[in-house]
């Protein structure tokens, strides 16, 4: 069942368009992100969820009810903010009981709630602690609390971890994830880290220049990404991308690029099929063997420029038909500056774009 | 093995202290030691001139008996008390207005600002032209049919005080205004959202949550405000000259008269002590509290 | 009103685009109607500045303050530029707007060269004491002035100076010192470390970095300064009184000598525009500045 429809909704400031007809279906007890770069608009999509935007166009339904007119209140939503955004003259109890006494509920019933809340979120011992006497993480579990304690179906995260450090990122990461596992509540989740996004989603709609580029589950998007910009900003290290032609020969459709010949046999191509021209070739650094045997459709030999070790893994520099091309071996492998390496690959998993219009082929 | 050393003591850095030398005279010859020497001369009996001859708390015993002063001090805190509480919550009402994503922002805070420009020379006289009983407010209002009605503050000894706390807030409320502005613009937009989405009405956000957010811009305002009330002088000798009577006299301008009218220059230095002393009654935690617990935190 | 015709459609469809907003909504009524009542509160002084100043004295003595002239006539703001008298001298406003030039032009040079100087020391070349020096600068900004009047009339009368023009633009140097330092430590402290440090291993020294650095990049702040100073100045009142003689009055104590005067019959249109006439620098200021202005306010509340 749809739990939250955001039907041709726009946006404008002024002349200046940030949501441009833009629509999301979200199933109940979903968990989805929005993810994209500063400015495109997924933090706007989020507000207008929310209702603290007032959309320029379309509707917006929460739980089938057309709440595009209803204020933040009555839509049935728990928001939670990067700055936590915590009254910070109240203790955490009288942060979690301001709204539901404001909207005059009986005093039991308060109580059970932030006392389910705190239990879920461990923060029992914080009640009568002021924000100001928590760290980071507690502050952000006491927001999360403020979301939970009103009931709602739908969560709104708007980047909520971002103001955490690495670690403890990582570690409220996991409990957000176990929280919607428990309650199995709609989510929605606003981030630019593609890390909470992979970990996190359902569904991840990657964003930009005010429209959803790509709405899709984590490992489609990650595996089969619809344009450039997407195949780009997903992955890191980042995909390699080698800027060449397509043409026919021997009957078969090749990747051809200064001295380079890749066969696309095994590639599969849209609805439209295979049409010579310029075009883009896109293969990420961790589907690359480096000197694995003769096993891949295509490989080629080169010259280590430079060596990046990053722990586990070592990114290889080398070079293709004179573009820049990385491979990501396991770091007891890895080869030394100057080495003569052979790197191979299927392009079974490449991603071919189209040159001009950046879209998937 | 020392002949290479960084020139040490007085003369590391002397460039730095040639160019405070100034900063460094004012602050120990004037306000150091300007101070300390009208409080030492508090204590002596100096008339046409200043002399060193003791005589304990004389003249602060004058001092308090002297109904002059004490129409000043009753004058002050009446219009001190009243000026503080009513520019703070004009000020910020209309900074909270001002706060509503509003047009023509920029023209009203415009408006709402200029008097704070002009010189309270020029407030006071203005005001005391639109007071004039005969021309202004008072003849207006009794042209239009009501002959009995009476309002001339400031030739009312009764209500001299509220006409020039009229002019007063004219002159200061924009600028409580401004720096209500830049609190209010300094609190995180996430907590109005917050607010909105657990369904807080505007006036109660604003009450319970972004008020108390808001209590270290009060505290600096309160401070501003008051070490400008007590230095209330130009406004009151343009307005009225301290009449009728005495009626609106106020301790700065005490002051300059037994210093620079009366030849009583004692009278002048106990008085202007203890205006030291109430701006130290104020400043004092203040400072402790903006700077002692920042060392701390 | 809105139109009915926005309800009558939207109450058949479903909600959609933005919420219906009244133009004339209760909230706008009272936000703009609170904002607009004050705002004739705080421009009615300067309206009736302006007409009194224009109308003849028949017309002031009949008509009411709020009225426009009837007859416009610059009489008055010529009578009080040129011929209105303080005690025996009878040549108007025109001497104190003068004094005032000659004290507030050197004043405001001075005080910013010495405090943006030292502003750049405190934040960049602290030495021992220099903060202390500081603090005591700052709490001297709240120190009543009537507590250093006489003192400084001594040291002024020792150097030979109290009386003098000269004399007042040392007051106000030594007065416009603590909130304009401070403006100036804060702002070079906000300045990036890196580009004094960078400046030292090129080889620059103290007045070097302030001369080529610093002072290139800090123009916004010198204005500021400048706006602080020039209506702080002007606007003095105390000061002028104590410190100068009446061929020395700044414009600010001589336009209250001629509006406060007791002989002579009152010329309220006179008064009005010599008021005006005071006014004009600090309002042409106030208004070409605009942002800036606030920008200094908010610097300089520690004035008071």
């Amino acid at each position: 069942m749809t739990s939250v429809l955001v039907k041709d909704v726009s946006l404008n400031f002024g002349a200046v368009e940030v949501l441009k007809s833009l629509n999301l279906d979200v199933t109940e007890g979903e968990f989805i992100v929005l993810l994209g770069p500063s400015g495109c608009g997924k933090s706007t999509l989020l507000n207008c969820i929310a209702g603290l935007l007032d959309v320029s166009a379309g509707q917006i339904f929460i739980n089938g009810k057309n709440v595009t007119w209803e204020e933040p209140k009555d839509r049935g939503i728990g928001m939670v903010f990067q700055s936590y955004a915590l009254y910070p003259q109240m203790s955490v109890e009288g942060n979690l009981s301001f709204g539901l006494k404001n909207a005059g509920l009986p005093k039991d019933e308060i109580a059970r709630r932030i006392a389910r809340a705190a239990s879920i979120l461990q923060i029992e011992p914080l009640l009568k602690r002021r924000p100001a006497a928590l760290s980071g993480g507690q502050r952000q579990r006491v927001a999360i609390g403020r979301a939970l304690v009103r009931d709602v179906d739908v969560f709104l995260f708007d980047e909520p971890l971002s103001n955490l450090d690495a670690k403890l990122r990582s570690e409220l990461r996991v409990e957000i994830k176990r929280l919607h596992q428990k309650l199995g509540n709609t989510m929605i989740y606003v981030t630019h880290d593609q890390i909470e996004a992979m970990t996190l989603a359902d569904r991840i709609a990657v964003m930009k220049g005010g429209l959803i580029q790509q709405l899709d589950a984590p490992q489609a998007i990650y595996g089969k990404p619809v344009n450039r910009f997407v195949a780009g900003f997903i992955g890191s290290p980042g995909m390699n991308f080698l800027e060449g032609r397509l043409e026919p020969r021997d009957g078969q459709p090749r990747f051809v690029a200064d001295g380079l010949d890749i066969p696309l046999a095994t590639y599969a191509f849209d609805a439209a099929g295979f049409r010579p021209g310029p075009a883009v070739f896109g293969m990420r650094p961790e589907h690359v063997g480096l000197n694995s045997g003769t096993g891949w459709p295509f490989s080629s030999a080169t010259t280590v420029e430079v060596v990046e070790p990053m722990g586990s893994d070592t990114l290889v520099w080398a070079r293709l038909a004179s573009q820049n091309f990385t491979v990501r071996v396991s770091s007891e492998r890895a080869p030394t500056v100057g080495d003569q390496i052979v790197i191979g690959f299927d392009p079974l998993r490449a991603s071919l774009f189209d040159a001009d219009t950046g879209v998937r082929l | 093995m020392a002949d290479r050393t960084r020139p040490s003591g007085l003369f590391k850095n002397v460039n730095a202290k040639i160019a405070s030398i100034p900063m460094i005279l004012t602050a120990l010859c004037v306000f150091l030691g300007g101070t300390l020497w009208t409080v030492v001369y508090s204590f002596t009996d100096s008339k046409l001139l200043p002399r060193l001859r003791f005589v304990g708390l004389d003249q602060y015993e004058r001092l308090w008996s002297a109904p002059r002063w004490l129409v000043s001090i009753e004058n002050l805190a009446v219009y001190g008390v009243l000026s503080l509480i009513l520019s703070l919550v004009i000020g910020f009402v209309l900074a909270a207005l001002l706060d509503q994503k509003i047009r023509f922002e920029n023209t009203f805070r415009t408006i709402f600002l200029y008097p704070f420009a002009l010189s309270f020379v020029v407030t006071g006289l203005v005001w005391q032209w639109i007071l004039n009983p005969q021309f202004g407010i008072q003849h207006i209002v009794r042209s239009l049919g009501f002959e009995s009605f009476t309002f001339d503050p400031l030739y009312n000894a009764d209500i001299v005080m509220y006409g020039i706390l009229i002019a007063g807030l004219w002159q200061g409320t924009g600028l409580v205004m401004c720096l209500m502005l830049a609190g209010l613009r300094g609190i995180d937009e996430d907590i109005w959202k917050a607010a909105r989405v657990d369904g807080i009405p505007m006036w109660k956000t604003y009450l319970f949550i972004v008020i108390p957010m808001m209590r270290p811009v009060f505290i600096t305002t309160l401070v501003i405000i008051t070490s400008g009330i007590v230095k209330l002088y130009d406004l009151v000798v343009a307005q009225t000259g301290g009449g009728p009577g005495n009626a609106s006299e106020v301790p700065a301008k005490y002051v300059y008269e037994f210093m620079f009218r009366a030849q009583n220059l004692g009278q002048g230095f106990a008085a202007s002590t203890m205006m030291l002393l109430s701006v130290a009654i104020i400043i004092i935690p203040w400072a402790y509290l903006e700077f002692g617990g920042k060392r701390r935190g | 009103m809105a139109s009915p015709a926005v309800f009558a459609s939207s109450a058949g469809v479903e909600p959609h685009g933005p919420r219906p907003r009244r133009a004339i909504s209760r909230r706008n009524v009272i936000v703009y109607g609170t904002l607009l009542v004050v705002a004739i509160y705080y421009l009615l002084p300067l309206y009736v500045m302006v007409v009194t100043s224009l109308k003849g004295m028949p017309e002031i003595r009949l008509g009411n303050i709020f009225s426009p002239p009837v007859e416009i006539t610059f009489e008055p703001w010529v009578k009080a530029w040129a011929t209105a008298c303080t005690g025996l001298n009878c040549d108007g406003l025109s001497r104190g707007f003068w004094n005032s030039v000659r004290i507030t032009v050197p004043s405001v040079i001075i005080s910013i060269a010495i405090a943006s100087v030292n502003g750049y020391a405190l934040a960049n070349w602290r030495f021992k004491g220099s903060e202390t020096f500081f603090a005591i600068l700052i709490f001297g900004a709240f120190i009543p002035y009537q507590v250093m009047l006489y003192p400084i009339v001594i040291i002024l009368r020792e150097i030979g100076l109290y009386g003098s023009l000269w004399g007042l633009v040392i007051v106000h140097c030594i007065f416009g010192m603590p909130i304009l330092t401070l403006l100036f430590r804060n702002y070079f402290t906000s300045v990036p470390e890196e580009l004094f440090k960078a400046a030292r291993v090129d080889g620059a020294g103290f007045w070097g970095i302030y001369l080529k650095i610093m002072l290139p990049m800090s123009l916004p702040i010198f204005v500021v300064a400048l706006i602080i100073q020039i209506t702080g100045i002007w606007n003095d009142f105390l000061f002028g009184v104590v410190y100068t003689r009446p061929d020395t009055y700044p414009m600010t104590v001589q336009l209250n000598n001629i509006v406060n005067s007791v002989q002579g019959v009152k010329e309220y249109n006179v008064n009005m525009a010599a008021t005006l006439l005071t006014g004009l620098v600090p309002l042409v200021i106030y208004f070409i500045s605009g942002k800036l202005f606030v920008r200094g306010i908010a610097a300089g509340a520690v004035k008071g």
